[in-house]
């Protein structure tokens, strides 16, 4: 099947860089198609991009080498990762305009494989937040309700890839950033197993939950791409040791494979959209020869207290180095170094950074860190076992990825707690450092995305993609190793 | 759980942030909000959970050898900078004269 | 009442590495203001750090020599404070888990042996470089650099064991003696590769609680801590004496001035919020790298000293001053092992000690130009009494500037010394004899007249004398006159 030249951004990230080796298409129209098409027509309103230059983008292009598993390929990544030719500000105003003079290992390796950085995606500030509303850019908007958030933090490469300016982006996952924006526009999404790719680079949030995640329109697009980035990093001390798992086998089906169904995750709280993909999505992975296995999983909300309290204490101290000395933002009118912090940082942090830093500093705090921190850490361990459990009776679990669809911007700015509890499914992966990946599940009558979510054993990434395949061409085995992507089913302007 | 206006303050003293004064019950009420609802946790029983850690234990140490493709010198390492002068970097007069 | 001092100190050595504690910056003296930096040291947004394994290896072996107990895991902690100098507004160190604790230091304080408890060694990262406010145009500011910043750096504590002065000088010196002994740090307190903080209180003599301490910072030298802990001591005598409390505070020490000024009390004191640093793993500590740490541990240098003591002879002062370095005591043993040992000390001791300080030669300098072998040939000429006193100094001195062996150096300067002492004595008792004036003169306060009477031996001689050896042979036998 061809396509005209100007539909190439509708192709998948490894259907791409095929045409871009074999000379079929050039990197520069690779990297342009979306920018003219898709861009044109939705950046104004959806605003997923937080920076990017034409010329740098051209250049970029014209210097690329052609080759690679990503051969052309442009992408789009969260602007919490570093990159030496645009700016890296965690859509913060205490980094305004600052330029990392390194890239991020993950940044590194695309290149190298022949990707093209094309920008940075917007964000909630410092990653804190899951609806894009707080960032420094003005909210990212769902490109398939403008009136709806995209969800967040990773709200900005979601939507990019769901209007399709690029095939491929990354984000950050430190409790659901990565996988509650992919159910929201309906795209996969991505959180690899905690240390699998390396956070050299990324902006730390919470260094114990954080990982870098991967937004496709195509469950091969994730493998493709995890293939790249995967692998230990010297510079990163907290990667895990040995190669990564081969996810070259994402085509070889689900038969025998078993699924965890914890319908009493879903017994109330959750959309019923929501239930319905899911077990339209059991239904499938069943017709592919899977086998579901019923199971009570209940982690309950204590998860949600755990991931706040490490979160928020790791935050408050890795966040400690914004100061308005060596970069970023400086409040220029104070009489010493001291009231030149408090200053700094009290101009340059949105609110709920600052509530966070304050939350995680109490948790610190002497004659609290028994009581918070720690104990924190210890449910973390709770949970951890209650995972090895579940996953002793399945080969990974079927669950939501968020208990509601995307919800109306403005709708939970006012009630952190509200917003915090809306990551309730998500947490549990960052908090036992598994995998999780987000498939999309069809849509509502209004094409509202419907997402589901799986999440599976330390390295059982290849499983998860078997399943996601499985999932994508609608449980049907003989279409599981054909090349041609099905048509994703793109926004429409309302 | 609630906290009062003084622990705000001396936890946003400690964090080098600062509240306005007409801000403070706000946010002591939102912090208390939150506590309220990590104290859920206190049900728990953890006694045989170990605090998690998941770096890998095994993990080989640097060598001792220079690395200078990261090294940056004094003009990029203060490109960024707010202030900067001959490859230092300028702040206000730091008043209080002794790492502690 | 009777007061007596309770003293603990914390010393932080810096290691010489080649590389920082957690990056692969260099540690080098001298670069231009922020030259050794990458993401990791400044603390960019996203830098990450990795353990420098030499690091490691010379905090096992401090901890070894010091018989700590090593814990085969521990941890690295992030003990958080905002300071300009540090770069993440943390610094990355260890806090309960600690690589070593316990052990001893052996010490000898005025002539008596003791052991001081330690409480700790761990291993922690160093700040950058803040200056002094200065003034631009209209503004004040402080400049900042980090070349420093990274570099890694033992905290040893000790328990509070510590009861006098002497006793911390002592302690310093022998830190510093082990730690050049091991080849971990170069130990120079001005340069700040060993530097102190020391807790003090006092409490009336037979109490066993313990009274209010302070803290003393800025001591950097060793005669700064023993004259800082001084002055702290009396003061805090004074403000007993006087009726008022010790109040628990920080105080700087001004070795300029001699002087103590309060920087903090205890109301402004830190809150810390050490948590486990989650971007490193556990520090892992085989059995293998404890054998290897054992294996690069040299003779240390209490055992070393009362080895000298032992096995040559020496005086356990000797001992102690040659044993000062590692080099030092080396070059000893090559000159000594075999031969006149306590006749090696001696001239190492006095001369090559005294060349080394008049001339500011490092050790090594000197012994480029000297080395033992050559050191040894020119002590077994003096052992066998080939060299008269005189001579072997005259010779010791062109040793320092000229090449060549001791009789080519004789040969070079016209000095044959096969007329010895002895060959020499009738001479110069026969010069004696013909001049009784010069000899009255002499006798008589007027001592100038040995020249005369030296002119007169040399001329008897043929000019073959060595001067230095008449003139002492003359004073001999002209004080037996006398």
């Amino acid at each position: 099947m061809s396509r005209a030249p100007n539909e190439t951004w509708k192709l998948g990230a490894a259907a791409l860089a095929a045409r871009v080796r074999d000379g079929r298409v050039s990197v520069t129209d690779a990297v342009e198609s979306g920018w003219v098409g898709p861009a044109s027509m939705w950046e104004h309103d959806v605003n997923a991009v937080a920076h990017h230059d034409a010329e740098v983008r051209r250049e970029a292009a014209a210097g690329a080498s052609g080759q690679g598993p990503l051969a052309g390929v442009p992408v789009l990544v969260k602007d919490n990762l570093c990159t030496v030719e645009y700016p890296t500000t965690c859509a913060s105003r205490i980094l305004a305009g600052y330029r990392a003079p390194y890239d991020a290992t993950v940044i590194r390796r695309l290149r190298e494989a022949g990707a093209v950085i094309v920008g940075k995606g917007n964000m909630d500030e410092f990653a804190m937040g899951s609806s894009n509303e707080y960032s420094a850019y003005g909210p990212t908007r769902n490109p398939f309700d403008l009136s709806r958030v995209p969800g967040g933090s990773s709200g900005g490469p979601a939507a990019a890839v769901a209007y399709g300016l690029v095939p491929v982006a990354l984000g950050s996952d430190t409790g659901g950033s990565v996988r509650q924006p992919a159910s929201f526009c309906g795209v996969y999404g991505l959180k690899p197993t905690y240390g699998r790719l390396s956070r050299y680079g990324l902006v730390a949030f919470g260094s114990s939950l954080d990982q870098v995640g991967i937004f496709a329109r195509h469950a091969r697009d994730v493998a493709v791409t995890y293939a790249v980035l995967a692998g230990e990093d010297g510079y990163d001390a907290t990667t895990r040791l040995g190669p990564a798992p081969d996810v070259s086998t994402f085509a070889a089906g689900v038969k025998g494979l078993r699924f965890g169904w914890p319908a009493n995750l879903w017994a109330q709280g959750v959309d019923a959209a929501i239930v319905a993909a899911l077990e339209r999505s059991a239904i499938a992975l069943e017709r592919a020869g899977a086998v579901r296995v019923v199971l009570d999983f209940l982690p309950g909300t204590y998860g949600v207290a755990a991931y706040y309290l490490v979160a928020t204490a790791e935050a408050s101290s890795n966040l400690a180095r914004f100061d308005g000395v060596r970069y970023g933002f400086r409040h220029e009118e104070a009489a010493d170094v001291r009231a030149m912090y408090t200053r700094t940082r009290s101009e340059g942090f949105g609110p709920e950074v600052q509530r966070r830093i304050l939350l995680g500093t109490y948790a610190l705090s002497s004659g609290y860190y028994d009581a918070y921190y720690l104990k924190a850490q210890r449910a973390r361990t709770r949970i951890r076992r209650e995972f090895q459990s579940a996953f002793a009776q399945c080969d990974f679990m079927l669950l939501p990825a968020a208990p509601s669809l995307a919800f109306k911007v403005g709708e939970k700015t006012d009630d952190p707690l509200a917003m915090y509890l809306s990551d309730v499914f998500t947490i549990g992966a960052n908090l036992a450092g598994i995998p999780g990946l987000t498939v999309p599940a069809g849509r509502t009558s209004e094409n509202l995305p419907v997402g589901v979510q799986m999440l599976g054993p330390e390295d059982s990434e290849p499983n998860l993609l078997r399943a996601a395949r499985a999932l994508e061409v609608g449980g049907d085995v003989a279409l599981l190793s054909t090349d041609e992507d099905p048509e994703f089913v793109w926004p429409t302007k309302r | 759980m609630s906290i009062s206006r003084e622990e705000v303050q001396r936890v946003a003293e400690l964090a080098r942030l600062e509240i306005a004064a007409d801000a403070v019950d706000r946010v002591a009420a939102q912090l208390s909000g939150i506590l309220d609802f990590v104290a859920t946790l206190d049900a728990l029983d953890l006694g045989d959970c170990e605090p998690t850690a998941f770096a890998p234990a095994a993990a080989p140490l640097r060598a001792d050898v220079p690395d200078e493709s990261r090294r940056l010198g004094p003009e990029r390492a203060t490109a960024a900078a707010p202030a900067a002068e001959e490859g230092y970097f300028l702040v206000p007069p730091i008043v209080e004269n002794v790492n502690p | 009442m009777a007061y007596e001092a309770v003293i603990g100190l914390e010393c932080h050595i810096q290691l010489k590495t080649r590389t920082k504690m957690f990056c692969g910056c260099e540690v080098e003296f001298g670069r231009p203001a922020n030259w050794n930096t990458c993401p990791v040291c400044l603390g960019l947004p996203g830098a990450l750090p990795r353990t420098n394994i030499t690091a490691i290896a010379y905090a096992l072996r401090l901890g070894l020599a010091l018989g700590c107990d090593i814990r085969h895991e521990s941890v690295f902690a992030r003990k958080n404070y905002f300071y300009p100098d540090m770069p993440k507004n943390y610094q990355v160190t260890q806090y309960d888990l600690p690589l070593c604790e316990h052990g001893t230091l052996p010490v000898v304080v005025e002539g008596e042996s003791r052991t001081f408890e330690l409480m700790r060694i761990h291993c922690e990262e160093d700040a950058g470089k803040s200056f002094h406010p200065e003034r631009v145009g209209d503004r004040r500011i402080s400049r900042l650099e980090f070349n420093r910043a990274g570099t890694p750096l033992l905290e040893l504590v000790t328990e509070p064991v510590l009861r006098t002065p002497a006793e911390c000088a002592a302690f310093l010196t022998q830190l510093r003696k082990l730690v050049r002994a091991l080849g971990i740090s170069d130990g120079d307190m001005e340069k700040g590769q060993l530097r102190c903080d020391a807790n003090v209180s006092l409490r009336p003599v037979g109490q066993s609680a313990l009274g209010v301490k302070t803290e003393i910072k800025n001591l950097n030298s060793i005669k700064g801590v023993e004259k800082g802990v001084t002055a702290e001591i009396d003061r805090q005598r004074r403000e007993l004496e006087s009726g008022a409390r010790i109040v628990q505070a920080t105080l700087l020490y001004d070795a300029d001035h001699d002087k103590l000024a309060i920087m903090r009390t205890k109301e402004s004191a830190h809150d810390y919020r050490y948590f486990p640093e989650p971007d490193l793993p556990v520090l892992r500590v085989t059995d293998a790298d404890l054998d290897a740490a054992r294996a690069a541990l040299p003779e240390l240098p209490w055992v070393r000293e009362a080895r000298f003591v032992s096995q040559y002879g020496l005086p356990p002062y000797d001992a102690a001053v040659l044993g000062d370095s590692r080099e030092l005591a080396d070059y000893y043993e090559a000159c000594a092992r075999g031969g006149d040992a306590k006749l090696a000390s001696n001239w190492i001791m006095t001369e090559v000690l005294r060349v080394r300080n008049d001339r500011g030669w490092p050790l090594e300098k000197w012994a480029e130009q000297v080395p033992a072998p050559r050191m040894r040939a020119f002590l077994d000429k003096v052992a066998a009494k080939e060299l008269p006193g005189p001579v072997a100094k005259q010779v010791f001195a062109w040793m320092a500037d000229e090449a060549g062996s001791v009789d080519e150096l004789l040969a070079l300067h016209g000095i044959q010394v096969q007329g010895s002492a002895e060959d020499l004595r009738p001479l110069v008792l026969q010069v004696l004899d013909e001049n009784p004036g010069p000899v009255a003169q002499y006798l008589a306060g007027k001592t100038i007249t040995i020249g005369y009477l030296t002119g007169a031996v040399m001329k008897k001689s043929g000019g073959q004398a060595v001067p230095q050896v008449v003139q002492q042979l003359l004073a001999e036998e002209l004080a037996r006159r006398g």
